[in-house]
């Protein structure tokens, strides 16, 4: 149970250098972005994995912020792409 | 119970590694945001739902259950946001695509 469970978390947080890797490469600016958005999905998945391991509830609170810094900072991050001001 | 939660993670992990393949192999920003926001949304509610079945009535289920939603919705909106921006800032379609239709919307 355990040994599965760890593989499985080594799993998750391989993904998640994978979308370091699309960061870190990216040809355009939307690229990053895109790896960005993905890696911060990714975590909470991370995030709930160890909370099974350590059976410790608190972990799950870490991935709900996560989220929702992600989904505020990448809304700014479209509003900058599209070229308009953010009070507009 | 421990049975159930490792079938749900496993098929999560599974949506993740398609995600993931889809982010380095597809050739154009629209086709990877598109690969990677669908199954990595997917594959983490089902990770959040094994959370559900491994605790049973506790707090971290209440938890995993407020995060399902947030996740399911945040996502979709910030990937719909983020593609909308990409199109304005001016990245072309890929070589193989064949049809626009958002280039008559936007005019």
């Amino acid at each position: 149970m355990s040994d599965y469970l760890s593989i499985l978390l080594y799993m998750q947080i391989g993904m998640a250098s994978v979308c370091m890797y699309r960061i870190i490469k990216g040809p355009t600016i939307p690229d990053r972005m895109v790896g960005i958005d993905i890696f911060g999905i990714l975590v909470v998945g991370i995030c709930a994995i160890i909370s099974i391991q350590t059976e410790k509830s608190f972990i799950l609170d870490i991935g709900i912020a996560w989220i929702i810094l992600s989904f505020i900072g990448t809304l700014t991050l479209a509003k900058y792409l599209t070229g308009k001001k953010l009070n507009e | 119970m421990n049975t159930i939660s490792l079938i749900f993670i496993s098929i999560g992990i599974l949506f993740n590694l398609l995600g993931c393949i889809g982010i380095i192999r597809l050739p154009d920003t629209y086709n990877r945001l598109q690969a990677a926001t669908k199954c990595v949304t997917l594959g983490c509610c089902s990770i959040l739902v094994g959370v559900c079945f491994h605790f049973g009535f506790s707090d971290a289920t209440v938890k995993a259950l407020v995060a399902i939603p947030i996740l399911f919705f945040g996502s979709t909106t910030s990937a719909h946001a983020l593609i909308r921006g990409t199109y304005l800032f001016g990245i072309k379609l890929g070589k193989k695509s064949v049809k626009d239709d958002y280039k008559e919307a936007v005019k």
